[in-house]
């Protein structure tokens, strides 16, 4: 059974089509790597996948179960589709940790007010395990220990990032999507993050990462996904894909990247 | 009844005189703590209209932002006491000086409503949509986002604007003169009439002093708020 299988996607803004029919499936504790150029679409399927977008046409299965499918859009209410978003997690480009409160609460809120809610609103199922303790571990494991209680302003931006993965992992989504995990940052941070990121790979983290280290994504994916102008051109290992493309408009996105632009 | 002479032995006595404009500025702090005790919620439920999605729902209460803003406050006053009897609503506002005074803090509180919501609007959309999108992906409900993310980053960025409007609004009371409220300048222009000056000009000291303590009180609460960065 695949983890994650998504089927004919199609999204539009307007009159632009942004996706146009992505297919794809991901097997438990692999790593996907989404490449492409800005606009090919690719942070647009990660937003779908989260529910902060809605798909035109198309359907989403997590685990064999269909969590979601156009034809019954209208249907979802906002409790479905927050029970069907902790399937993911995401960890946002500019990591949007919540500034008033500390590392420690930003890993925490979220389960905290999960935990409240166990047992009374449907759906909402109690996570196994200490939340502080497991909130320690995680930030442990991104290498801020000692940060608990330092608030994110404090923090350099491959900090920061680190403590946005914690914070996503702390819900144990089942597949973790990652947006442009580096873009934001100086090119002396980026190295941090993608260590914390190859250390869940290690870990067999099902995870789709998003990003523009073609060399970092050609390191750890299992899978590589080259997308533009929202189809999906090229798909395959990172050998295939990256060392060796077979379609013209791969080749050319990769020379610009290793030209440098 | 006494000649202009007897009032002018009686009352300008300088204690009389200061316990007198004090007593009337109580009316004044009053009026301006029932108008923010009302005006802060109505504020907040009025900018929540003026954002919602119900399209004819936000066209209506911006319309009415519009109005309020856009006219006199001292006529708001003026309208909102005389209205129900010229409509023939019966004595909406009871009678006599309460009735007076209902009035003006109804109008006070409306007034101050439009305002507020404009700032609070201004606030909750400058949270930056990434703060509403993370907090949604983690799974919390809009209540939770918009209390335990949004809220305090709201507070934060619009203390200073909320400042400016309380301080207007110390000296705002005063308008409530325009249907009779003995407010304390209008206690004040009773002497001027009677050719004794210094208490209109006096007036000041009691606002600035009233002003000057609500700016240490802002002050002190914008650096609480200092702990983080929005």
């Amino acid at each position: 059974m695949k983890t994650l299988e998504v089927k004919e996607l199609r999204k539009s803004f307007g009159h632009t089509l942004v996706l146009d029919g992505i297919n794809f499936s991901l097997d438990q504790g692999r790593a996907l790597a989404i490449i492409g150029s800005s606009g090919s679409g690719k942070t647009t399927l990660l937003r779908c996948l989260n529910f902060l977008e809605q798909p035109d046409e198309g359907s989403i299965y997590v685990e064999g179960q269909k969590i979601f499918d156009a034809k019954d859009r209208d249907k979802l209410s906002e409790a479905d589709i927050r029970e069907k978003r902790l399937n993911f997690g995401l960890v946002f480009q500019s990591f949007h940790l919540f500034p008033q409160y500390t590392v420690m609460k930003n890993v925490t809120l979220a389960r905290e007010l999960l935990q409240k809610e166990a047992g009374k609103v449907k759906g909402v199922q109690k996570l196994a395990g200490n939340i502080e303790e497991e909130a320690k571990e995680l930030i442990a494991q991104m290498g801020l220990t000692g940060k608990e209680n330092a608030y994110p302003h404090q923090l350099s931006g491959g900090q920061q990032q680190r403590v946005a993965i914690a914070r996503a992992l702390a819900l144990k989504p089942k597949i973790l999507c990652f947006d442009e995990p580096t873009s934001a940052l100086d090119p002396e941070l980026t190295g941090e993050v993608l260590r914390v990121v190859r250390g869940l790979v290690e870990k067999k983290t099902t995870m789709i990462i998003v990003t523009h280290e073609i060399a970092f994504a050609r390191d750890v994916a299992d899978h590589v996904i080259f997308m533009d102008e929202g189809v999906i051109v090229e798909e395959g290992s990172p050998g295939e894909v990256i060392s060796n493309p077979q379609k013209e408009r791969t080749k050319q996105f990769l020379t610009r990247f290793s030209n440098g632009t | 009844m006494f000649s202009s002479l007897d009032w002018y032995k009686q009352m300008s006595d300088f204690n009389t005189i200061v316990f007198r404009l004090s007593d009337s500025f109580l009316l004044n702090i009053q009026l301006f703590g029932l108008t923010l005790l009302f005006s802060l919620p109505l504020g907040l439920l009025i900018a929540f209209c003026s954002m919602s999605k119900i399209k004819p729902l936000a066209l209506l209460s911006k319309t009415f932002v519009w109005v309020i803003r856009g006219t006199p406050l001292m006529l708001q006053v003026i309208i909102i006491f005389f209205a129900p009897g010229l409509l023939n609503w019966g004595p909406l506002w009871g009678s006599g000086a309460s009735a007076r005074f209902t009035a003006a803090t109804v109008a006070f509180i409306i007034n101050y409503a439009c305002y507020f919501s404009e700032i609070y609007r201004g606030g909750i959309q400058g949270v930056p949509k990434g703060q509403t999108e993370a907090a949604q992906v983690l799974g919390m409900t809009r209540p939770q986002i918009f209390f335990k993310v949004t809220l305090l980053q709201v507070i934060k960025r619009i203390l200073p604007a909320m400042s400016n409007e309380v301080i207007t609004l110390v000296k705002d009371t005063s308008l409530a003169r325009i249907i009779s409220i003995k407010e304390i300048i209008m206690m004040a222009q009773e002497y001027t009439a009677k050719g004794l000056i210094w208490p209109l000009f006096s007036t000041g000291i009691y606002f600035l002093v009233f002003v000057g303590v609500l700016t240490v009180l802002f002050n002190a609460l914008e650096k609480k708020l200092d702990y983080f960065k929005v």
